[in-house]
């Protein structure tokens, strides 16, 4: 019965914990029963990194929204009880003394933690190639990448280990494999949840983002998570507006499509699966408009200025003098080097010789400064078309469906893929890619991005496209 | 703006990477073809817009002056590479000076 | 050329530590001398995930003493990140303010009145404590003091002189101490100096080459120190040599000057903005509020005083350089109405009776208003000098009104004829011989004479009425 419970919505599992029908360990049992499966022999999608152990929660959940949910959390948040990791060598086995606001607010709505999921490293990557541990695989083809850096729990989630995981965006780590895998992923309004206790990567893009088999697992799971934290100076006080609008007609609202978005590159099934989501938006009611966004192109140079440059500080506390990985050498300069250097995979290495370049003398002004400032013409091109009527905008989540693990090998082709996420992350508003269609039985995601904290209309888009595309367009 | 094999070198050192001199080649070109793709920005006309930027965001919340730490559900000693006495030691620094540098 | 023809040229950093009762950027004490890294959390441990948030009083403080040194206090400052790696150092940079800092454009006004310019001041945190010698081949790092809020004060190359340094130093601690913003003590290292010194002949208008003196650890080693590298800099342009620019340690107990040996000539710290942080953005009207919530300032009072109280400047200066002797002061001379003998009381029997009992002045049993009295019995000629100083001792153990001290003990002066005529008289009877030469004209022996009789009075008689008396007894 509870292995038949996982596979409906978390609201579902916390109604039948809170009324006794069933308990949350016997759904803790299913979610781990299923993990199990999923990881063993020829089928073994090396999603989890660390399972949690059965009974261990052993207080009796029965109250809170989501009680009894099993949850998948990302390796780079700081969980009690299991390990924290971020797919890196350098992090093996550390124990975090304190727990992320985003997972205790889970917690503290009654789910349970069942796994800490498989990632690039440092979230350093888009299809989980870059975790130490090795490659997380696509549950609806192993052959092909799961998308990443939070690939192992949008896996977990798309496998229905659990109807809920927690991943990180800093540009469109969350959105790109939910696209690949079939699931929901939202990364929220920046500032819209603490990132305290998220190991951070890009301070300026980072956002906890969560997956949900729907959208009304993912709406669910962002209500809960979101609110101003103390600990977090960037997080809003704004108050948090419900999630869980539900589904219904799109009249009055404008969706505008960016130009910029379908360029003649884009996969044509990619292309014709956004135009039949776009036809389904106008048949709800919505009045599609043809916008432009004029400096999308410039997205992701922009990105891999500030991301790698931010690392390269967020990065420097790992150097082996109080936790994590200590390699030994003679002097304490030649330690640091040491550990870091084994510590780190390539991914990482590059990125943070990347960084520290485009911030040492000389160099800051041509790159850090003038990524700075084309970053502020992309938000000023959202904040344009949001100022001019239009209430949400639609595109494709990635120029294509899942591709094969060990397909690309350059660098550069691989930051690629996050080209049309990196912009939300870039802009600091909130971005959703849900299911729209299959392509030879690979899922297609299209993306709904929405005015900073305006995650409402964002939702009552997604609700209404996922209705009117139907439950096919899933899984 | 080519980087060079010494730039990479200087980078790896003050990002304090051992990064050895077999693997350099393949960091200076993955670095040359990744700014190559960065120099589209330089077309772009921007002077003054992140300025402008920052200038419009809003101020940070601060916290009052009262105690009130995160509490460490792990020790230290847990996690530390090396303790004692309650300090973490590390090796000594090759360059410290028997005065001066206690600080 | 003489070393007289050369000119110094100093600029000082200083670091002060904030009075804060937690830490800049988490909620940890900022008591550093607790068990080692007892008071770390994850912020100040760097652990992965941890965030900053800004101690609201560590603002209150800096703009306090920002403004304090007439800087301009900006609505806008920006935190950055200063990248370096260094094993007391957790995060792998400090977070500091680079391009836009807390305040700009100050001044030190010296005790003789000369105004030396600060350049800025900005808000940062410190870093913990490294341990060279306690473990072989170790070292032990404790992160107590990590993130402890500072400023750091940093001044033009105006200062011409070690002894002007010093005097900067001087005035710079006194209006911190004013505004209480910190303890600005260097021996506990509340108070840190970095010296950037030069030299070049006078009239020559440029800076040459400048070398960075650490490890100053007292007023009189930056002074020393300057001296030392200064010496050095004009032997080294002399012998036709040139100062490359470079990092000198001072070692107080060679007393000499040498090169720090760090091996990263170049540092790059790469500074960004912090991205942990938003803004720092204060309303003109806060910053208006928080200059108006300053005490008076040492150099205003002492103005104060020299007009209101005709006192000296010297006594100015040492009147005002602790705040709570000042404040002592000012009620016993506006009470007293005598500013000068308050201001010798304060600095004689009051400053000693402290260091005897090495109590602070605001717990001294003589209150100001007491020893006001006293002050004016003295004016009214009811006490002698030598006689007010007992009834002040007294008054340390009796917390009665000095007057009655003195009635008990028998110490208010006579000035009566009738009683002094009667102790010369007794003079007179015992010592015929002084007697005899000064009523013949020995006008020398007065002196010796009104010794005696105060003697006879044990300290009572008016002097000045024993005086008159007596030179009607003399002829000529």
């Amino acid at each position: 019965m509870s292995a038949a419970l996982l596979d409906l919505g978390a609201g579902a599992i916390g109604a039948a914990v809170r009324e006794g029908r069933a308990t949350a360990a016997s759904v803790l049992d299913a979610a781990l029963e299923r993990l199990r499966a999923v990881h063993e022999g020829e089928t073994d999608l090396h999603a989890v990194l660390h399972a949690a152990t059965q009974g261990l929660e052993s207080e009796p959940l029965t109250a809170g929204p989501l009680a009894g949910v099993p949850v998948a959390v990302k390796d780079n948040f700081c969980t009690r009880g299991l390990p924290t990791g971020c797919g890196s060598k350098i992090l093996q086995g550390w124990m975090s003394p304190y727990e992320a606001t985003a997972v205790r607010k889970l917690r503290e709505a009654g789910a349970v933690i069942v796994a800490k999921t498989n990632m690039d490293e440092f979230a350093m990557g888009s299809s989980t190639e870059n975790s130490a541990y090795g490659p997380s695989r696509n549950p609806h083809d192993r052959t092909r990448a799961p998308g990443g850096s939070s690939g192992g729990s949008a896996v977990a989630v798309a496998a229905g280990i659990a109807p809920i995981g927690l991943g990180s965006e800093t540009g469109g780590s969350v959105r790109q494999p939910a696209s690949f895998c079939g699931v929901v992923g939202v990364k929220p309004t920046y500032g819209r949840v603490s990132r305290f206790g998220l190991v951070a990567f890009a301070s300026s893009l980072d956002c906890v983002a969560p997956f949900g088999r729907t959208v009304d697992d993912a709406a669910f799971a962002t209500e809960v998570i979101s609110g101003h934290d103390p600990h977090d100076a960037t997080s809003s006080d704004r108050p948090v507006p419900s999630m869980r609008v539900g589904p219904g007609p799109l009249a009055g609202l404008v969706v505008g499509v960016p130009t910029e978005y379908f360029p003649d590159s884009l996969d044509p099934a990619v292309r014709a699966h956004c135009e039949r989501a776009i036809a389904a938006l106008k048949a709800q009611g919505a009045t599609v408009r043809e916008v432009s966004l004029p400096h999308t192109a410039l997205a992701i140079p922009v990105y891999y200025i500030i991301a790698p440059a931010e690392a390269s500080a967020n990065l420097a506390r790992f150097d082996g003098a109080r936790y994590g990985l200590r390699v030994a050498a003679p002097g304490v300069q030649e330690m640091f080097a040491a550990t870091r250097a084994t510590g780190f995979g390539p991914e990482v290495t590059r990125r943070i010789l990347l960084g520290t370049y485009v911030l040492s003398a000389g160099y800051y002004d041509a790159y850090y400064r003038k990524a700075q400032e084309v970053r502020a013409l992309i938000t000023a091109d959202f904040a344009r078309v949001f100022a001019s009527g239009v209430h949400a905008l639609f595109t494709p989540t990635t120029p294509t469906p899942a591709f094969k693990l060990g397909a690309i090998t350059d660098p550069y082709e691989m930051y690629l893929s996050d080209i049309f996420t990196v912009t939300a992350n870039l802009a600091g508003i909130p971005g959703l890619s849900l299911p729209i269609g299959r392509v030879q039985g690979l899922p297609v995601g299209g993306q709904i991005l929405a005015s900073h904290f305006d995650e409402p209309t964002m939702f009552r888009v997604a609700y209404a496209l996922e209705e009117a595309l139907g439950v096919e367009a899933h899984r | 703006m080519a980087v060079t094999p010494d730039d990479v070198r200087h980078v790896a050192q003050l990002a304090r990477l051992a990064i050895p001199e077999s693997e350099l080649g393949a960091y200076v070109a993955q670095l040359n073809s990744i700014l190559g793709h960065m120099e589209v920005l330089q077309q772009v006309p921007s002077a003054g817009l992140a300025q402008a930027a920052e200038e419009a965001r809003d101020g940070m919340r601060t916290r009052p002056d009262q105690p009130g730490a995160v509490r460490l559900e792990v020790t230290r000693e847990q996690n530390a590479p090396q303790m004692r006495d309650g300090f973490f030691l590390v090796p000594r620094l090759a360059t410290h000076e028997d005065i001066g540098e206690e600080s | 050329m003489s070393a007289a023809s050369w000119e110094m040229v100093v600029g000082l950093e200083v670091h002060v530590q904030l009075k804060t009762r937690t830490k800049a950027f988490c909620g940890c004490s900022a008591d550093f001398g607790d068990a080692p890294n007892r008071n770390t959390c994850p912020v100040c441990l760097a652990l992965p995930g941890a965030l900053p948030v800004l101690n609201e009083h560590a603002v209150v403080l800096a703009v306090r003493a920002a403004s304090a040194l007439e800087c301009t206090v900006h609505e806008r400052s920006v935190f950055a990140r200063k990248n370096y790696f260094y094993p007391d150092l957790p995060k792998g940079y400090q977070i500091s303010q680079a391009d836009r800092p807390l305040a700009t454009g100050g001044r030190v006004v010296l005790a003789d009145g000369t105004r030396l310019g600060i350049t800025r001041i900005h808000m940062e945190e410190d870093a913990g404590k490294s341990i060279h010698d306690r473990y072989p081949g170790m070292t032990a790092i404790d992160l107590n003091r990590s993130g402890v809020p500072l400023i750091e004060i940093v001044g033009e190359p105006e200062i011409r002189s070690s002894v002007q340094a010093g005097a900067y130093l001087r005035a710079l601690r006194e209006v911190l101490l004013y505004c209480g913003v910190s303890d600005v003590s260097m021996e506990e290292g509340s108070l840190r100096v970095d010296a950037n010194v030069s030299a070049r002949p006078h009239g020559e208008k440029t800076f040459r080459s400048r070398t960075e003196i650490k490890n100053l650890n007292s007023f009189s080693n930056v002074e020393r120190a300057l001296e030392l590298e200064f010496a050095r800099h004009l032997r080294t342009y002399e012998a036709g040599g040139t100062i490359a620019q470079q990092t000198m340690l001072f070692d107080g107990a060679k007393q000499e000057v040498r090169p720090a040996r760090s091996k990263e000539g170049s540092h790059d710290y790469r500074y960004f903005p912090e991205p942990d942080l938003p803004p720092l953005v204060l309303t003109r009207a806060w910053i208006e509020e928080q200059r108006l919530a300053l005490p008076e300032l040492p150099a205003a009072r002492r103005a104060r005083w020299i007009k209101e109280f005709a006192i000296s400047v010297t006594d100015a200066e040492v009147l005002s350089a602790a705040r709570e002797v000042g404040d002592y002061f000012e009620v016993a001379a506006a009470a007293s109405k005598d500013g000068k003998a308050a201001a010798n009381w304060v600095m004689g029997e009051v400053l000693a009776a402290l260091k005897e009992s090495s109590q602070p002045i605001e717990r001294f049993e003589v209150e100001p208003a007491r020893l006001a009295s006293l002050i004016g019995l003295v004016k009214e000629g009811l006490l002698s000098s030598s006689a007010a100083k007992t009834v002040f001792q007294s008054m340390r153990t009796h917390a009665i009104e000095p007057r009655a001290i003195a009635e008990r003990d028998g110490l208010l002066q006579v000035g009566d004829d009738s009683a002094l005529e009667e102790w010369i008289a007794e003079v007179w009877a015992e010592r015929p011989d002084e007697a005899a030469r000064f009523a013949a004209g020995e006008k020398k022996l007065q002196g010796v004479l009104v010794g005696f009789v105060m003697k006879k009075s044990r300290g009572r008689a008016d002097p000045k009425k024993v005086n008159q008396l007596l030179a009607a007894r003399t002829t000529g």
